[in-house]
């Protein structure tokens, strides 16, 4: 058996199934940053037999919510989010991308009353398709796709 | 019952094609005030305000003739000059003051999303005058009354797009309107200001008849209704391509002659060398019309918004 790159966690959030590269992202949409206090694991470029490629991080001691997680989807479709217990799996289940989501993208058109310094208005998407994923801005209907979501997560 | 009463128009498809029939209906009520013929004071005591942070002569004078014509009083800016705007305020700022000084709000704005974000602010209803490349619902509301007067009806009528199908607004808005009356769409333009796939896509979704033309002759056999748009030179990166585009779908007096008898041709104006001078005095020109039936049309938006 392989030798494993990190050990099993006691208690916490494993995120698997990443898309590889993406770890950095995720954490900073679950707001993972400097001021963290508990061990944190991040694992990139795994080898898996699904994705060829893959990311891995495990979030020791720390439970997020359901609405929190899901926002992974917008990067990551196929993560797969595990609750740890006493070193075991207590539930599992593939993030969903959210039907609206506020704050965390910014629109990419740059003249979106959004985009206005002025104006200070939270940016909102709707979901208009999961699989490949797409959003649509809420104020300028402008629809934002794949990588250009990634690029404008805030 | 269909009912628009304190409803904002921000977008055409927040309509639905009753809503849309409804202001229609309307407006035939409206046209014998809106020519002067008779008098009405349905909205006398009510206040519009029209805040306009760029120009536009034809939307903003239309809004206030129909609110005058209809007893209303009108305030408002047409250029920011000279308000708290210059002084950095913000959209969201000069619209929860303004609410408080009138009935109903007129918004146009260089922003795309503006006239969302005022309808969310204000408690007075907002409609809509265009908001950057975005949306400008009265201009589809106003082309539609053209072709139900001029045409006879939109329902089953073969309909011909020229000019840029891109980045023109009209247009997009125009066809999704178009769609839900069951109509043929013929779509001609240069191919490097085609309409974008997804719109026609969805138009296609909504039940409408969508084909592509690349000869202007061959779409405009047989149709209906002829809506010219205009091509800019902007989006050409080398002007003699935009001299030969240009010339290439100009309606002029020999593209006509085999057209049917009953063909109106439409534009949103201003034009520039799209039509040809000579083809205003043919019965197929019905574009200055077209400019008047905005009064009408917003007299009926304001009636059904105020009153119900």
């Amino acid at each position: 058996m392989e030798e494993l790159r990190v050990r099993p966690i006691r208690e916490g959030t494993v995120i698997d199934h990443i898309k590889a590269g993406k770890a950095l992202k995720v954490l900073k949409i679950l707001g993972v940053g400097e001021d963290h206090e508990n061990i944190v694991s991040i694992v990139m470029n795994v080898p898996s037999k699904k994705m060829g490629k893959k990311d891995i991080i495990k979030l020791e001691s720390v439970f997020l919510d359901k609405e929190t997680l899901n926002k992974i989807a917008l990067i990551s479709p196929k993560a797969t989010i595990n609750i740890i217990k006493d070193f075991k799996v207590v539930e599992k289940y593939v993030v969903e991308p959210p039907s609206i989501i506020i704050g965390i993208v910014r629109c990419q058109n740059p003249r979106c009353i959004t985009n206005s310094e002025r104006e200070h208005v939270t940016p909102k998407f709707t979901l208009v398709s999961k699989e490949p994923i797409a959003i649509r801005c809420h104020y300028c209907s402008r629809i934002m796709a794949g990588e250009e979501i990634e690029k404008n997560i805030i | 019952m269909t009912s628009l009463k304190g409803r904002d128009i921000i977008s055409i498809r927040d309509l639905s094609k009753e809503e849309i029939e409804l202001i229609l209906s309307e407006a035939d009520k409206m046209l014998p005030i809106a020519e002067g013929r008779e008098t009405s004071e349905i909205l006398r005591g009510k206040i519009l305000a029209t805040l306009f942070f760029e120009p536009s002569t034809r939307t903003r004078l239309s809004f206030e003739t129909a609110m005058l014509r209809l007893g209303g009083g009108v305030i408002g800016f047409s250029t920011t000059e000279g308000t708290s705007v210059m002084k950095g305020e913000s959209l969201s700022d000069t619209i929860k003051v303004v609410e408080g000084y009138a009935d109903v709000i007129v918004i146009r704005h260089p922003y795309e999303g503006s006239a969302k974000l005022a309808a969310e602010v204000s408690a007075k209803p907002v409609i809509n005058g265009g908001d950057g490349a975005g949306q400008h619902p009265t201009q589809t509301l106003l082309d539609l009354y053209t072709m139900k007067r001029e045409a006879g009806g939109i329902d089953d009528k073969i309909i011909v797009l020229l000019g840029d199908l891109k980045y023109g607004r009209t247009v997009h808005s125009l066809s999704y309107a178009l769609a839900l009356f069951n109509t043929e769409i013929r779509l001609v333009s240069p191919p490097s200001l085609k309409m974008p796939e997804e719109i026609i896509r969805d138009l296609k979704e909504l039940g409408a008849k969508v084909k592509e033309y690349t000869s202007l002759k061959e779409a405009i056999r047989g149709a209906d209704i002829l809506y010219v748009t205009r091509i800019q030179k902007e989006r050409f990166p080398d002007p003699t391509e935009y001299i030969k585009v240009a010339g290439s779908y100009r309606i002029d007096l020999t593209i006509l002659r085999d057209v049917k008898e009953s063909l109106i041709i439409m534009h949103p104006l201003p034009r520039v060398d799209e039509i040809a001078p000579d083809v205003d005095k043919t019965k197929h020109a019905k574009y200055f019309i077209q400019s008047f039936y905005g009064v009408p049309v917003r007299m009926a938006i304001l009636k059904l918004i105020l009153v119900g």
